[in-house]
């Protein structure tokens, strides 16, 4: 066995039962499934940047229960294409897409981080086709900006504007940097902090690929993490008080690179009175991953409620 | 239709975007951004004969001659970003925009002021976009059945895309305050969507006639 070979596996992580791909309007979208095919469905959201098979210990969880559990890689993201475009609206109509296959019947859905913002929007347009909604750490929230003068503001925008079109004129010669399963790791663990390496040398082998030269990760080199636009969350905060379906909203405590550090005092104020938040102490943006058991638990206790 | 002199085509990470040359030569560049479904003129318009040098015209991602993309996912950044390609090629010029164009000229101007001199904004289509709040969610059902060039994504997405007039001042601030030109921006269109009644506020400017603009950038000292 090589060292490589070595992080094939990891406790309780189980690769899908059923893979196969949806056609998203020309575009190929990687399609994972766990659990028995005749179960109810239940739809798993992955977040910016992250991909279907980081849900390998959790969604077994969840189809053990008896249900048959629905991910996807969105555009430009582990198996699915990379994409010519990339847009809030192109992801919204991509879940619709996976939706639309799984089931015209409402189904509960789970959203991990920017794939609960992506379902509010989703639940918000079609509240027809969704029953439940689970939001682990997913919920769109941004604390106002801070005080500073107007001209610092103006300055901080163009650096980030210049920056991302001096990255646009990079785009079509960029690939990922190549490394060994532990580089790629290390490099992932500077986002993912919380996470342990085991974890994360697993995570290489579902979301990266072994070219000549070494591994790389999967993601389109053109995305790019943060960024500006005219998008503002309190578009979906402002209308979350009539949200149309059940709600669970799972938080942690501790900021991470990656997290949103949404705490209970921020969103509580925009949740409609019948939803239900849990906190999970000492824990990071990636609840799921840090203690998948607990978090199913409230996850199956939720769905069966 | 007569074909433009000269096309080339640029790369923007998939996207071959086809950058028309409608009059060849040397001097003060203009590049025409044409409006939303649109594709750039086969010629140079009648009214820019006073344009003393070259004369470009670029097709946006998923007009005209550039790429028509899979599944969608429009943004007015990304085809700044396209503006942005162009600049590189033509190293620098005076930017005019239709409709969408004029959106993507402000904010190409904004981005890029020491590579845009000057942006004149025109009415054409698209010029509004999707408003300045956000409405109701909805996911539109996009006619794929329709033939593209213009690709009927950009028809749907470029047509309800948010333009926030907070957002539109901010690009007007950014091109006044670093692009040197006392007039970054001229407004030469009777349409006034709130984002652009913003940026004439903020940057206190009323319209022109368009030749006031063109002789206005001609100006080797404007």
């Amino acid at each position: 066995m090589t060292s490589d070979d070595e992080y094939t596996q990891y406790p309780g992580a189980q690769a899908p039962d059923r893979t196969r791909s949806v056609d998203s309007n020309g575009l190929r979208l990687a399609v994972y499934e766990w659990g028995d095919e005749d179960d109810p469905p239940v739809l798993l959201v992955h977040g910016g940047f992250d991909f279907a098979r980081t849900f390998d210990v959790f969604a077994p969880m969840i189809a053990e229960a008896g249900y048959r559990v629905v991910s996807w890689d969105h555009r430009g993201h582990g198996d699915s294409q990379h994409a010519q475009l990339y847009s809030w609206q192109a992801d919204v109509r991509d879940l619709l897409c996976v939706v639309n296959d799984v089931s015209r019947e409402p189904v509960p859905v789970i959203g991990h981080s920017k794939g609960g913002a992506l379902l509010v929007h989703t639940i918000e347009a079609m509240p027809h086709r969704f029953s439940r909604f689970v939001a682990i750490d997913g919920l769109p929230f941004r604390r106002p900006l801070p005080d500073v003068a107007e001209r610092e503001r103006v300055l901080s925008m163009h650096d980030e504007v210049s920056n991302w079109l001096d990255h646009r004129q990079r785009t079509a010669a960029l690939s990922r940097k190549p490394g060994t399963i532990d580089n790629l790791a290390q490099r992932r663990l500077r986002m993912n902090p919380r996470l342990s390496l085991d974890w994360l040398r697993y995570l290489v082998h579902q979301g990266a690929r072994e070219d000549a030269d070494g591994w790389r990760w999967k993601i389109d080199p053109s995305l790019r993490m943060g960024g500006f636009g005219p998008w503002r969350s309190r578009w979906l905060t402002d209308r979350l008080p009539g949200f149309p379906i059940p709600l669970l909203a799972i938080l942690g405590t501790e900021n991470e690179p990656m997290g949103w550090g949404v705490r209970r005092e921020d969103i509580a104020p925009y949740l409609p009175a019948s939803a239900r938040v849990e906190v999970m102490r000492d824990t990071g943006h990636f609840i799921h991953i840090e203690h998948p058991h607990e978090t199913a638990s409230l996850v199956l206790d939720f769905l069966e409620a | 239709m007569t074909a433009p002199q000269s096309t080339v085509f640029l790369q923007h990470n998939r996207v071959r975007l086809a950058l028309h040359t409608l009059r060849a030569g040397e001097g003060r560049t203009l590049l025409l951004l044409h409006g939303l479904g649109e594709a750039s003129p086969a010629r140079e318009p009648v009214e820019l004969v006073e344009w003393p040098g070259p004369i470009y015209a670029l097709d946006f991602t998923g007009h005209g001659a550039s790429t028509v993309p899979q599944g969608g996912g429009y943004t007015c950044e990304l085809l700044m970003a396209d503006v942005d390609i162009a600049l590189t090629r033509l190293q620098g010029a005076t930017l005019m925009g239709r409709g969408l164009g004029a959106y993507v000229a402000l904010l190409a101007a904004g981005g890029r002021p020491d590579r845009v001199r000057g942006a004149i904004l025109r009415d054409g289509p698209g010029m509004a976009g999707g408003g300045p709040a956000f409405n109701s969610p909805f996911i539109a059902h996009v006619d794929t059945s329709q033939k593209a060039p213009p690709d009927p994504f950009a028809l749907v997405e470029l047509a309800t895309d948010v333009r926030p007039a907070d957002y539109a001042s901010t690009f007007a601030r950014q091109s006044g305050q670093f692009s040197g030109l006392s007039q970054p921006i001229m407004v030469c269109a009777r349409e006034r969507p709130p984002w652009l009644a913003a940026v004439m506020t903020e940057l206190d400017i009323e319209t022109s006639t368009l030749h006031q603009a063109v002789s206005w950038y001609a100006r080797s000292d404007s």
